[in-house]
């Protein structure tokens, strides 16, 4: 490990925590535009953040230290997975410490931080919004693990680095059809566990519809800000981790130049905004599904996860 | 199962059973001294279980002991560890009993035979034959039946603990049959004669002990299809007692197929392994989908203890296949994930058992639509429940994610190559796994969630107190356990390390996985650092915390407000969600498998039919498998002995007249 791996590293974690809320930002002005609005602009969400930081703590009553912890067990819980994924640069000085299934666990930890804290307000919303992210939570994690497994078979190991690996030495493999298989059920986990269109709409408040802001809503001031930034990251994060499991070009290798990850801070950047921007025009098209049809979509991945790991299996026994 | 009143408050609970009478009670120090011995007991079998993982094998007889057969104990690395595990629950729910002793007022009989099924459960592991084996584990089944119908006044502890007997009983005579027919087979009645000869066995008995040692461990473990005795015991059974169960006695059943089917009988054929991975992948979905819609806490562990031991036995399978398959390497990988998951599984479950016995004698409650806020009332209690909940999720820095984490890469690693019944069963088995995993975290969130946040929905919630000093001792004890093993698995490495070499039929002689500060696996790419995450974890979460001082010097003061409530004066509990409306969503998602009895009654005021008075919600989950295999036997079963009934009418002349009968035949018969 050299020492700009550990600035590659330091980088891809910058590059997040500076570059969520342009994501989320990006998404909400090209949405705008589509829908024939004139949008707050790309640098709304970070005059958002800057004004809930300023604003008064505010702890509501009854609630205990799970509710205070919560925001800060998700966005670090992100950060962390920041630091470990290959975003820049493949050899992050936390690369042994956990692999994809790692990384799957590091998310849902965010995820039960947050379900817990809905639960501890005591109210009805909190209550709802846990219930319902917790059960698609459910379905999402094996659809994510699938997938995983589709995508280490042909690298045989679950590790990052060596997925993104085998994949660049071998592009032939991201057009097989369990890769593609795998892609399509991970893109509708990422948009399950993010929160997007047709799962949940970010920009509600309708009570009939909304999952993850009823979870947050007792949430206010500088609190609420890092729960909106959590979620900003979770999605770069993994919008970044899908571009380089499946396109890897541009990354800095695991004993950089600085010139490499230059580089390859700026691919990751491009390519999040590519797939932000596809993801926002998509959802301009598509309306919410009901909660009750969100299983079946989720199930739809899982077998579309299961088949792709079957298939990728039996494509490694034909090959080898 | 449970019924939930959505528009009355929840009317102020009584324990249990008002018109029970009250147990007599024992002197103070009769608790003390059940406790400080099954403690004691613990002790030793930590100590005895460690010189049997590390030192020479010995060998003890005690002929005197049992005319004929005699009795044998052998000590080698695989007993010792389940010795080990075992002693260790032991301590730690020796000491708590102390205290929930007194508090529940024990009577005489249970508190004499805790110690007694402590050290049952030490003698199974440690028999060298099958005769002693035999004795150690009707032993433990016996103590444990009569520390079932500890509280037996109350009518559904002792519909419990008749379902418990037979179960065991009939898993007892599967195991009986089965050794029996081993020991004929191999001539010899110690273990270690019957491995030497084992290649000799015929392939018929094999198959034959096989199966029905699968049945009668399986029975045990609390695998599907006889997993019923556990959600039925579990939460009838006193908390110190499910946890012996759940966390130690469960164990045994692994035990049993490890030694007589994987060391004694194997490497088997591809089937047995096939077998004991559908049985642990069905038993693991089965079990956790039951847990995620429980809303009584402790049946929700017991059902949690089925998934748990499902994952174990997959693992085994998933270790006996990759063997015969000839994938040695990840077949040692495998069988760690078994042996890691069933320590951690011990550790957890402990703590999480003895946490909810706090609760239940605070508050005389498990349902957890009547629990909740006891964050505040019982702090201790909550963070012991928390760290245990964190463990079965299987979530990192949970004691329980090791054991996953390695059981999912010995699933991917198998080699693929040219074989379509791995190419089938991997992936399959990782989806079981994903399944489970998911699942079982909305299980653990509810049970935590629900029961010990928000604000407590009942009077008996509202007044609970925080547990006695032994109990909060002994939760302590199973507490840090679960840390140890969550985060530095590599204290474990030794011990697995001589179990695996005395495993040759499922990759002894191999190089299993390195359990270090980085847990790394032979021959492939792939590493893990539980420490190591925590710890980056940590720090993480204190940058996350130090961005959130961002702009603290423009802020107003802090401030402590009212929860939002709509609009409305203030919440009251019965706002909140419950245990059932929480897994709802859940539930209706696996409908088809849950099959729930659910009914929704409407009281209307006499005035109008227009004002709704109360709206009663009831669900009721009945196992599918209780109620498609258990019916028709215990109808059969029933039906036999009203048979047999009409041939008894007490007359002695038709009693002489079998007796004649029989004598004739036998007459006949023996010319």
């Amino acid at each position: 490990m050299t020492a700009l791996a550990v600035v590659a590293a330091a980088a891809q974690v910058a590059a997040v925590l500076l570059g969520a809320p342009l994501v989320v930002g990006g998404m909400k002005q090209i949405r705008a535009r589509l829908e024939g609005r004139a949008g707050a602009g790309v640098g709304q969400p970070w005059r958002d953040l800057r004004k809930l930081f300023r604003k008064q703590q505010v702890t509501p009553r009854g609630t205990t230290v799970v509710f205070a912890l919560a925001p800060a067990i998700a966005a670090g819980s992100t950060l962390l997975i920041a630091a470990i994924i290959p975003l820049v640069a493949l050899g992050s000085p936390l690369d042994g410490a956990a692999d994809l299934f790692g990384v799957v666990g590091l998310l849902f930890l965010g995820t039960v931080a947050l379900t817990l804290a809905a639960l501890d307000t005591g109210t009805a919303f909190g209550g709802m919004g846990s219930s319902r992210e917790i059960t698609i939570a459910a379905l999402v994690e094996p659809t994510i693990l699938l997938a995983v497994f589709a995508l280490s078979v042909p690298a045989h190991s679950a590790n990052l680095a060596a997925i993104v690996t085998a994949t660049a030495g071998d592009p032939g493999q991201v057009l097989t059809v369990s890769s593609v298989m795998a892609f399509v059920a991970l893109v509708i986990v990422i948009i399950a566990e993010t929160g997007r269109l047709p799962v949940d709409n970010p920009s509600t408040h309708l009570e009939l519809t909304m999952i993850h802001e009823a979870m947050i809503l007792e949430y206010a001031g500088p609190k609420l800000a890092l729960v909106e930034w959590a979620s900003g990251m979770r999605l770069t994060v993994l919008l970044g981790l899908l571009a380089n499991l499946f396109l890897p070009w541009g990354i800095a290798p695991a004993d950089p130049t600085v010139l490499e990850v230059l580089v390859g801070l700026l691919a990751i950047a491009l390519k999040v905004a590519v797939l932000a921007a596809v993801l926002a025009a998509g959802e301009v098209f598509i309306a919410k599904l009901r909660l009750f049809r969100v299983p079946e979509l989720l199930a739809g991945s899982f077998l579309l996860a299961l088949l792709a790991v079957t298939a990728s299996y039996f494509l490694a026994t034909t090959s080898v | 199962m449970t019924a939930l009143d959505q528009a009355t408050p929840p009317a102020p609970t009584v324990p249990a059973d008002p018109t029970a009478p009250e147990p007599r009670r024992p002197a103070r120090g009769w608790a003390g001294a059940s406790g400080a011995a099954t403690s004691l007991i613990g002790a030793l079998g930590v100590v005895v279980g460690l010189i049997a993982i590390f030192g020479p094998p010995r060998h003890v007889r005690i002929d005197w002991l049992l005319p004929l057969a005699g009795v044998q104990f052998d000590l080698d690395p695989l007993g010792g560890l389940f010795i080990a595990a075992t002693g260790a629950v032991a301590v730690a729910t020796g000491i708590y009993a102390v205290g929930y002793a007194q508090r529940e007022h024990w009577a005489r009989v249970p508190l004499l035979v805790l110690p007694l099924f402590a050290a049952a459960m030490l003698l199974v592991p440690a028999a060298g034959s099958v005769t002693t084996f035999l004795l150690a584990w009707e032993l433990m089944a016996g103590a444990s039946l009569v520390l079932v119908l500890a509280e037996h006044q109350r009518a559904a502890v002792r519909s419990a603990g008749v379902f418990y007997a037979v179960m065991t009983q009939l898993g007892f005579a599967a195991i009986l049959v089965a050794l029996v027919l081993l020991a004929a087979a191999g001539g010899a009645d110690s273990f270690a004669a019957i491995a030497a000869s084992a290649d000799d066995v015929a392939p018929g008995v094999r198959t034959a002990v096989f199966l029905l040692t699968v049945l009668g461990f399986g029975s045990k473990a609390g695998l599907l299809p006889l997993h019923a005795w556990l959600p039925r015991a579990h939460p009838e059974a006193p908390s110190p007692v499910s946890a012996l169960m759940s966390a130690a006695m469960v164990n045994m059943g692994i035990y049993g197929i490890l030694r007589i089917d994987l060391q004694i009988l194997g490497p088997g054929p591809h089937w047995w392994g096939l077998t004991l991975m559908v049985i642990g992948a069905v038993s693991a979905v089965f079990g956790v989908l039951q847990a995620s819609v429980a809303t009584d806490l402790k049946r929700l562990l017991a059902y949690s203890t089925t998934e748990n031991m499902g994952l174990v036995t997959l693992g085994l399978g998933t270790a006996a296949l990759l063997r015969s398959s000839g994938a040695p390497t990840v077949a040692a990988i495998a069988i760690t994930a078994a042996l890691v998951h069933l320590m951690s599984h011990a550790g957890f479950k402990t703590l999480c058992f003895l946490a909810a016995g706090s609760v239940l004698a605070a508050t005389g409650l498990r349902d957890l639509d009547k629990l909740g806020g006891l964050a505040r009332r019982m702090p201790i209690t909550t963070v012991m429940f928390g760290i245990g909940a964190l463990g079965a999720s299987g979530l990192p820095l949970g004691a329980g994610f090791v054991g996953e984490w390695l059981l999912l890469q010995s699933l991917i690693q198998a080699p693929p190559a040219g074989n379509t019944l791995l190419a089938l069963a991997m992936p399959l088995s990782v989806g079981a796994v994903a399944l489970t995993t998911g699942l079982g975290i909305a299980a653990m969130v509810k049970a935590f969630g629900v029961g010990f946040l928000a604000r407590p929905r009942s009077a008996a919630a509202e007044n609970a107190r925080e547990a006695p000093t032994s109990m909060v001792l002994g939760m302590g004890l199973a507490a840090a356990a679960c840390l140890v093993l969550a985060l530095a698995p590599a204290l474990l490495a030794p011990a697995l390390g001589r179990v695996l070499a005395v495993l040759p039929s499922l990759g002894g002689d191999v190089v299993g996985p390195q359990l270090g500060t980085y847990l790394r696996l032979p021959g492939v790419a792939g590493s893990m650092s539980p420490g190591l995450l925590a710890l980056a974890l940590v720090c993480a979460v204190l940058v996350a915390l130090l961005i959130a001082r961002w702009g603290s010097r423009h802020r107003p003061a802090p401030a402590v407000v009212p929860l939002w409530a709509c609009g409305a004066d203030s919440l009251s509990p019965r706002m909140q969600y419950t245990a059932t409306s929480f897994a709802e969503p859940l539930q209706r998602v696996f409908d088809d498998v849950l099959r729930p009895d659910t009914d929704v009654e409407v009281t209307h005021f006499a005035e109008s039919k227009y004002l709704v008075e109360k709206v009663t919600y009831r669900a009721r989950w009945v196992d599918p498998v209780e109620q498609r295999l258990y019916t028709p036997v215990v109808g059969a079963v029933t039906a036999l002995a009203q048979a047999v009934r009409r041939a008894h009418t007490g007359s002695v002349h038709l009693y002489l007249a079998y007796g004649a009968a029989g004598l004739l035949i036998v007459l006949l018969v023996a010319k």
